[in-house]
């Protein structure tokens, strides 16, 4: 560490909430507990897709121990025909999704919840809740969905002038794609399909929600966004957001699929109900049928290209999964997908398409992977046909500042070309490789992402510094907020305590999302911490009877500058903490805003692989990471997120699905039978992190938790190809399938 | 049916219970002892999340039934630190950023530490074996592994 010089960005300094992590203190939402607490459970259906004629819980309500039950009846209503956004969603369909209204739509969808004295005396009343279903016929997967014939799930969706399953179309379009493709000498078009994943996170949601006599409601729980939890309860239930407390518990990972909230509402109304605080926690089967996933997809992309590596133009289709209502990601498919590249002609076209599975939620850089994999897997064989290193390709072909992109955005500086250079130069690229090994490369683009936030910092009364904002910390951001405070008033960061604030007690702050937190926090903290320095310098001049910008602010002191330098001892952070009373009270500034400024991440990734030929069995032997990461103002937590997402998108490439069975249940609702990568899968995960600064940032922060989940589910694909010599058009590249293709091979 | 009296010792200290027979030992732990540092990933025994030690053996409490305690010795995550002194692995973890979310780490140190009682100098395969049990979603595994490794050669240092 740095104590002398008090320099604390890209220091790895230990975590504010670290020790509570470890001795496991730290308060996550299940951790919760209240004096006359009882428990809340959702019954499901146990249809794909049903029309509800009618619920009778009277059974369920005649159970001694049942204190309240809860039905769609209860939850405010929002007409189909009215869009009501609220940031990327749309509580028409949250209002749907929380509980199921006209339609159970997928196999889980809740149906009615009960609270009762014990969670076993809430799950009997459950199975007493008797549901008159009609049954209807189902869909699950995107090419049955959009048959003309096919079981349409919404009568007030329609695509082309019919009722459709197709809920949404985004096009993004830059100059003459035929006229592109008329003069290449390359063109290779390709169809892959990918399947939904889970986010994975280990924490189930959970809450605990006590509704006062007077309507007060306080609301603990995980999520990404205490905020958002806080308006969507409110939009739910007709309570006001004034009488809302929203307190976000620790939360035990999101990777966005806690942008959404499912069981708060319920809980709210079942604590008002019964007057008593309600305790909802998912297991894990109710999350994995019920809760995310992100979007399988269907994707055809064509690129054509002159023999000397140039791209004259590109074209995507992607089909993304929605779920049971609309909403996936055809945002991120269709502008990052193309994103790393200065293509003079693109098209790029996608399609929101719901099935009767659980409505998708955010999962890190949502849809820029489903984009991205086609593009980098067709990427590859452009390369191969034309003789060319595809790093080298990448690096011909890469966007740079003044760079127009397809989605509309002409490029600042940003450091995708030193992505690629880096992973060229890099040992890796150059290391030999073994029997049945092979070595990929892929790049990715994330938006990454502003908004509102708001941040508080006081100076206690002994002169140390409490900083507050309002985004969960999902990987460290407190530990970077401290480096940047402790920085900024040049002392040592042990004495900044950061606390992530409350609805009641900090300013709109929004979700943590779209790598923003540190950007926007990043903003709004310096900006107050600047107010305190200069309070804290006019306060100084004020005991030395000088003019403030007489004063400068250093290494933690006040100091007398220009004529009266020397004339006055310093007066330190402690000093004029104890003197404020009489200078002027309490010392702390607050800023709230709506950032800008945040600017594209891009990263390019080298993987090699094993492939077992007897098993079929593909191993990640070695992978490195190179990324623009602007500023690292914690050096480990940005390696920590470009690791995670490193091994998220390993998951994604090689085991990850939603299985269903032919009654349209999924069929693998548990961490034994969903894959997600374990310890002894993986090796280390090496990371190269390219410092380019952006120049709008204070610290020059640019967004680092997303991007990495883009690029490795075409790098591992390309480096199957490579050591098969032959090529994959879907995920997972999981045992089965990659042993059916050796054998259709042999 | 009535509820089960148990006689246990946890972290160190006598402990006694009452449970339903159905009543899981994570259960118990959390909902009727508050030690609440022990967590529910899946209650199938798939993530570790719930890594306890019963008799020094390493499991996973979402298997095992608060009756089975009987006469055992059981150990959590509460019990790792001594005091405000944290456990070699805790604060390593700590320089380390071994932990992002955190919800998994209780099970990670847990298990951590079982395998350094057993072997004090692991190589790295033996790490990501003996925490296959164990998910993390977060950290792709990468920080956690050094800091065992690194904790395991501290210590070897240490005795020397």
């Amino acid at each position: 560490m740095n104590e002398m010089s008090n320099k604390w960005i890209g220091q790895r300094t230990i975590r504010p909430d670290g020790a509570e992590k470890v001795t496991g203190s730290a308060t996550f939402a299940a951790d919760t507990a209240m004096a006359g607490m009882i428990w809340g459970k959702v019954l499901r259906s146990p249809h794909a897709h049903a029309r509800i004629r009618g619920i009778d819980t009277s059974k369920a309500e005649a159970l001694p121990g049942v204190k309240a039950v809860v039905t769609a009846a209860d939850i405010i209503d929002f007409p189909v025909d009215t869009p009501v956004p609220l940031g990327i969603q749309d509580m028409r369909w949250m209002c749907r999704n929380v509980m199921a209204r006209e339609k159970a739509l997928f196999h889980g969808h809740p149906v009615a919840a009960i609270a009762a004295t014990t969670e076993a005396i809430a799950a009997e009343a459950c199975a007493l809740i008797e549901v008159d279903y009609e049954v209807l016929p189902w869909v699950i997967e995107i090419e049955d969905a959009i048959k003309d014939d096919a079981p349409i799930l919404h009568d007030f969706v329609e695509f082309d002038g019919k009722p459709s399953n197709i809920s949404g179309k985004m096009e993004h379009k830059k100059g003459d794609v035929a006229a592109g493709f008329a003069g290449a000498e390359i063109v290779i078009e390709r169809s892959f399909t990918t399947r939904p994943v889970h986010q994975g996170y280990i924490e189930p949601h959970a809450c605990l929600v006590s509704v006062a006599a007077d309507g007060k409601t306080t609301i603990w729980s995980s999520s990404q966004g205490q905020f958002m939890v806080r308006a969507m309860t409110s939009m739910l239930t007709d309570i006001p957001q004034s009488h809302i407390r929203a307190i976000p518990a620790e939360i035990g990972g999101g990777f966005g699929g806690k942008t959404i909230i499912y069981l708060e509402p319920l809980a709210t109304i079942l604590s008002k109900k019964s007057g008593r605080p309600v305790k909802m926690v998912m297991n894990r089967e109710e999350v994995m049928r019920a809760t995310g996933p992100t979007s399988g997809s269907t994707s055809t992309v064509k690129i054509g290209a002159r023999k000397d590596g140039t791209i004259v133009a590109a074209e995507g289709t992607f089909y993304l999964q929605a779920g049971g209502l609309p909403g996936s990601p055809i945002r991120g498919a269709t502008a990052c997908s193309f994103a790393p590249y200065d293509i003079p002609n693109v098209r790029s076209l996608g399609y929101d398409v719901v099935s009767n599975r659980s409505k998708v939620a955010a999962y890190r850089a949502p849809g820029a992977p489903i984009g991205a994999y086609p593009v980098e897997c067709v990427l590859d064989e452009v390369a191969e046909s034309i003789g060319m290193d595809p790093l080298e390709l990448r690096l011909k072909n890469a966007a740079k500042e003044g760079t127009k992109a397809a989605h509309g955005p002409v490029y600042p500086r940003i450091g995708y070309v030193e992505t690629v250079e880096a992973a060229l130069a890099h040992s890796h690229n150059k290391a030999p490789l073994g029997k049945n090994q092979g070595r990929g490369v892929a790049s990715g683009f994330w938006f990454n992402a502003g908004g509102e936030s708001s941040a508080q910092v006081n100076i206690t009364e002994d002169g140390n510094v409490v900083v507050t904002t309002g985004h969960p910390d999902v990987g460290g951001s407190r530990a970077s907020i401290a480096n940047i405070t402790a920085e900024l008033l040049g002392i040592d960061y042990k004495r900044v305590s950061v606390l992530i604030g409350d609805t009641a007690t900090i300013g709109f702050s929004n979700l943590t999302g779209g790598s923003r937190v540190l950007f926007a926090s990043g903003i709004v903290v310096t900006q107050s911490t600047e107010k305190v320095i200069t309070s804290l310098r006019e306060r100084a001049a004020q005991i030395w009877d000088i003019d403030a910008d007489a004063v400068t602010w250093e290494n933690g002191e006040a100091r007398p500058a220009g004529d009266n330098a020397g004339k006055f001892a310093p007066l330190t952070l402690v000093e004029l903490a104890d003197r404020a009373t009489e200078t002027g009270g309490p010392i702390g500034a607050g800023v709230q805003l709506n950032t800008t400024g945040a600017e594209g991440g891009f990263a390019t990734h080298i993987c090699d692989v094993e492939v077992d030929l007897e098993l079929g069995i593909v191993r990640v032997i070695r992978y490195t990471s190179f990324q623009d990461v602007g500023q690292a103002v914690h050096p480990s937590y940005v390696e920590g997120q470009m690791q995670g997402g490193v091994a998220q998108g390993i998951g994604w490439a090689l085991n990850e699905e939603y299985i269903f069975d032919k009654d349209g249940h999924m069929d693998n609702p548990g961490f034994l039978d969903y894959r997600m990568p374990i310890f002894s899968d993986l090796p280390m995960l090496d990371t190269v992190m390219i410092e380019i600064p952006n120049p709008k940032h204070p610290q020059g922060v640019r967004g680092v938790g997303e991007v990495p989940l883009v690029p490795p589910l075409a790098a591992i694909r390309n480096a199957v190809s490579d050591a098969l010599g032959m090529r994959f058009y879907s995920l997972p590249m999981s045992p089965p399938a990659v042993l059916e293709a050796l054998n259709a091979k042999s | 049916m009535a509820k089960t009296h148990v006689s246990t010792t946890i972290n160190g200290e006598p402990a006694e219970f009452l449970c339903e027979p159905y009543e899981t030992m994570l259960d118990v732990l959390r909902n009727n002892l508050g030690l609440t540092g022990s967590k529910e990933g899946c209650g199938s025994g798939d993530c570790g999340a719930c890594s306890i030690t019963l008799d020094d053996r390493l499991v996973c409490s979402c298997l095992m039934l608060g009756a089975e305690a009987e006469g055992c010795e059981i150990r959590t995550i509460e019990g790792m630190a001594e005091g405000e002194t944290l456990h070699p692995l805790q604060q390593k973890f700590l320089e380390m950023a071994a932990l992002q979310c955190g919800i998994c780490t209780p099970g990670v140190l847990v298990a951590s530490k079982a395998l350094l009682e057993k072997n004090s100098n692991p190589t790295e395969t033996e790490v990501r074996f003996w925490l296959a049990g164990n998910l993390c979603r977060c950290t792709g595994y990468d920080k956690i592994v050094r800091a065992v490794m690194d904790t395991a050669a501290d210590l070897q240092e240490a005795s020397r």
